[in-house]
């Protein structure tokens, strides 16, 4: 089948029902995102299709057939990205790191679709499992980000 | 022998086979042949080079070329004793070396360091990463490893520009000759400067921390932007030529045997499969790709086999229930054994008008980091093996997977990648790994395998933090002031329970955070009973505080309640003459703008309380003080305030992310988390049986670091322990209900 990731295509040999996550990982080789529970419960795995955050370890690989993904390793492609990725940096808000590729999608998915989140947006929107505790970091981040400060 | 390498010796050796960059080629000659640094080519094992091991006089963390490699273009490549899995090593090591060698940590790019003696850095002598050490026990050996670096650099610029060494000094990243006004960067110098003998530790000076640029600065972490790109590399990412990729699964419970596959060559027919596998206590499949070895194993029907009698493992009973163990702890009544016994306890608990007993237990965890564990081997073509796996100990995994293989160390090259959290984890765990099964893989296969655990298989058989029951009992003398106080715990410690048995004394590891208290209570015993049970424990952040803190911190305030006290004054008097403690404890009130424990009613309407604990993990002390209010039957923590004195620190900004990290994996023990056994087997096999604090039930943390000056303490652990208590303690004060036993998701609040 024919796959659209980070503006490019690939041509894949995979069963429909593989999940998007061992498609991105094991056939095309890119491991920045994340296998954590295979179960849609911690969103290491979070990716955007069209635009929208979804969780690739749950996600059937015929689904994505006809959509654009976009993985961590393009975020920085895209400007919205770009800014999150340098307020992640400049709040230090990654500790041991795994779960933040997911984060980082997490966020940039939330500000494309709303520059101007509200306190209950943002919490809604995230909702990723962070094993090291950083929530108070990715909350300062995401805060920031929407232009409120210091939250 | 002496194991201290002589660099001019070392080179002309090398000389023989590596005619390539000096400076590169004496680096690796010190790491990633690690067994050459000790034995020079001598096979390990022998008893020459064990002697010369045993009487080894180098000393620590001087052999320079073994850890610092500068590029051409100034970067610094540090090899790290300690691995980074969150908690901000790396970056610290970068300042700490940085700040001697005079260069700034920016430019350092770290990695863990292969095993080896030249890596033992710690002033206890081991090198692991654990216990909060990392940082505490090597600190004046790193700043000295920079300042020897520093000196040979200086040395090789005298040389190169022909003026004494005396007329030179230092900028970041280069050395500078004021009188001419000539400079050489630092990547222009290392490589002869690396190829000078290391001078005299004894002869360098440290530089006045009143000078300090970036020790006890918030200094950026070196990894953020790694991180915050999924350009970090853990060990679950890594591929080589040639790889297969494997999926298991286990017996049900541990110390079952692999029976009769029913549908053997079916799964073998199935889409991508390489080849099926018996393994100890496991069924495996090797596939072109991982999704396809998870899909065949899961596949296979097992006939599991009962434990033998001759089980090297700790079988796991059929009838084993975490509930009714708890229980059984609960009314152990004996022998114990004395950790602390002071004054007459018996006496006083006998002949007192006010008593207060009570019988507090904790629950089972699980690490639940979020990378499952992994382990990539490959058999090289003359025979050597090499190991990427997730890991707290590189000589003692390297130990192990030579005992298991029949391998010299020599031949066996370990690489430590980021750990996608540890908190315990990836210490050595007998059964708990995958890397002994990719490595009977990858020898089976004749290829290379990476064999990565399904969570699911990893909430099967990762160990267990450890269960207690403790039985309190305290007087109070007339004025309502605690005078004796005996805590009794039936327990397994973690050390003890890898050791398959009690040792001659005690494992501290037990009952820490019991014993160790600081309050001025004139009789007081605290004991164990040794209760050895069916799961596979280990150690989980803040080990045997993560429970203790809570049942001797949570118990303090029923004293204060039952002899009319305030639980924050009763503190401040049972600390009367430790000013340390008094400072922190003051430090925390403050912090929180002035100890108020209510009940009171917030700008919100809520009704809320809060509560204050203190502990001593880890060479570091801690005062917490946490705001609650009940929330639909359950508990919310709105704040969370914590002083914490560990001494002196080296990044600030670490240090506040620790506390952050801690605080949400004391939450999560307190108010969600458990690991529930039932029939043998784990109830939960994800995250969605096992709830981990989400962020909405995170609480806001305000964080004040007291610097006492005192010996350094540890960092990642101790901002842990005193958070449930705190929380506890604050339920108690709003509710009325004295919680004595987590999570709180068991309880029901109004």
């Amino acid at each position: 089948m024919e796959l659209r990731i980070n503006q490019k295509t690939y041509q894949v040999d995979a069963d429909a029902d593989t999940p998007l996550l061992w498609v991105i990982r094991d056939d095309l080789g890119m491991t920045g995102t994340k296998y954590g529970c295979g179960l849609a419960q911690c969103g290491a795995c979070s990716v955007l299709v069209d635009g929208n955050v979804v969780r690739s370890c749950v996600t059937p690989v015929a689904g994505v057939v006809g959509r654009e993904v976009t993985t961590i390793e393009a975020i920085e492609a895209d400007d919205v990205g770009k800014r999150v990725v340098s307020t992640w940096v400049d709040l230090q808000v990654a500790q041991c790191g795994y779960c933040q590729s997911g984060q980082v999608m997490a966020a940039t998915a939330l500000l494309k679709q709303n520059p101007k989140p509200s306190d209950a947006q943002i919490e809604a929107a995230m909702v990723n499992l962070c094993r090291c505790g950083t929530y108070n970091a990715i909350h300062a981040a995401v805060h920031e980000l929407a232009g409120k400060g210091d939250a | 022998m002496n194991v201290r390498i002589d660099p001019a010796q070392q080179a002309s050796a090398l000389a023989l086979h590596e005619p390539i960059n000096v400076s590169r080629r004496r680096f690796l000659a010190g790491t990633a042949v690690g067994a050459l640094v000790l034995g020079f080519g001598l096979p390990l094992g022998t008893t020459r080079v064990q002697a010369a091991v045993a009487a080894a006089t180098a000393e620590r963390g001087t052999q320079v070329p073994a850890f610092l490699e500068i590029r051409p273009d100034n970067r610094v490549r540090l090899l790290c004793p300690f691995m980074e899995g969150g908690q901000g090593t790396f970056t610290a090591m970068a300042q700490i070396v940085g700040e001697e060698l005079d260069a700034d940590p920016a430019t350092f790019l770290v990695e863990a360091a292969p095993p080896g003696e030249a890596y033992v850095v710690m002033e206890n002598g081991m090198r692991i990463t654990g216990g909060s050490m990392s940082v505490r026990m090597s600190y004046p050996v790193m700043r000295r490893l920079g300042a020897l670096a520093r000196a040979m650099l200086l040395q090789a610029g005298a040389q190169k520009l022909g003026v004494p060494v005396s007329e030179l000094s230092t900028e970041p990243g280069k050395v500078m000759h004021a009188k001419s006004g000539r400079s050489l960067a630092y990547g222009e110098l290392a490589e002869h400067a690396m190829d000078l003998p290391v001078p005299d530790p004894a002869s360098v000076q440290l530089r006045d921390p009143s000078q300090f640029r970036w020790i006890g600065k918030p200094v950026k972490r070196v990894d953020a932007y790694d991180k915050s790109t999924g350009k970090a590399l853990y060990s679950i990412d890594l591929k080589v030529d040639d790889m297969l990729h494997a999926a298991v699964q286990h017996a049900p419970r541990l110390g079952m045997t692999v029976g009769n596959l029913r549908n053997e060559e079916q799964v073998k027919a199935m889409k991508g499969v390489h080849s099926v596998h018996r393994l100890p206590g496991a069924v495996a499949v090797v596939a072109e790709r991982w999704w396809h070895a998870k899909r065949a194993v899961e596949a296979i029907q097992v006939d599991w086999q009962e434990p033998t009698a001759d089980s090297k493992v700790r079988p796991m009973p059929a009838n084993f229930s975490s509930d009714a163990w708890l229980k059984r702890l609960a009314d152990d009544k004996g022998p114990a054994r004395d950790d602390e016994n002071e004054g007459d306890v018996a006496a006083v608990l006998a002949s007192a008008k006010t008593r207060i007993d009570a019988t507090y237990h904790n629950q089972y965890l699980n690490h639940g980091q979020l990378e499952p564990p992994s382990a990539l081997a490959r058999f090289n073509p003359d025979g050597s093996l090499e190991v990427w796996l997730p890991n707290q100990a590189p000589d003692m995994f390297r130990a192990d997977i030579a005992k298991r293989t029949g391998l010299d160390p020599s031949r066996i090259t370990l690489h430590s990648p980021l750990l996608g959290g540890f908190f315990g984890r990836h210490f050595l765990y007998d059964a708990a790994s995958p890397y002994p099964q990719a490595i009977e893989l990858s020898k089976a296969v004749g290829r290379p395998v990476k064999l990565i655990w399904s969570r699911e298989e990893e909430f099967l058989r990762d160990v267990l933090r450890p269960v207690a029951a403790v039985n309190f009992r305290a007087a109070l003398d007339n004025d309502g002031w605690p005078l004796a106080i005996e805590a009794i715990s039936a327990t397994e410690g973690p050390t003890e329970a890898l050791a398959g048995k009690q040792g001659e004394k005690l494992d501290p590891t037990a009952l820490e955070g019991l014993s160790g208290k600081s309050y001025a209570i004139p009789n007081k015993r605290i004991a164990q009973i040794y209760a050895k049970g069916p799961a596979m424990l280990g150690y989980w952040r803040s080990v045997g505080n993560s429970l203790n803190d809570f049942f001797y911190e949570s118990f303090l305030d029923e004293l204060a309640d039952k002899g009319g006290k305030d639980p924050f004054e009763l503190r401040l008097h049972l600390l009367r003459d430790n000013q340390r403690l008094t400072t922190l404890l003051h430090a925390v009130g403050e912090l929180s703008g002035g100890w108020k424990r209510g009940p009171f009613t917030a700008a919100d309407g809520s009704k809320r309380a809060r509560g204050v604990a203190m502990a001593s993990p880890f060479g570091t002390q801690t005062a917490v003080i946490a705001e609650v209010s009940i929330e639909h039957g359950q508990v919310k923590v709105h704040d969370i305030w914590q002083a914490i004195d560990p001494g002196s620190i080296v990044n600030p900004a670490i240090v506040e992310a620790q506390v952050n990290g801690a605080v949400a994996l004391g939450l999560s023990q307190t108010l969600v988390e458990e690991a529930v056994w039932i029939d043998g087997k784990p109830r939960a096999r994800n995250y969605d049986l096992y709830p981990i604090l989400p962020p909405a039930r995170m609480a806001r943390v305000h964080v004040r670091v007291v610097e006492s000056g005192e010996k350094m303490g540890g960092i990642g652990e101790p901002p842990l322990p005193a958070v449930a208590p705190a929380v506890a303690n604050a339920v108690a004060t709003l509710t009325g209900q004295r919680v004595r036993s987590l999570p709180m998701s068991r309880h029901t609040f109004t």
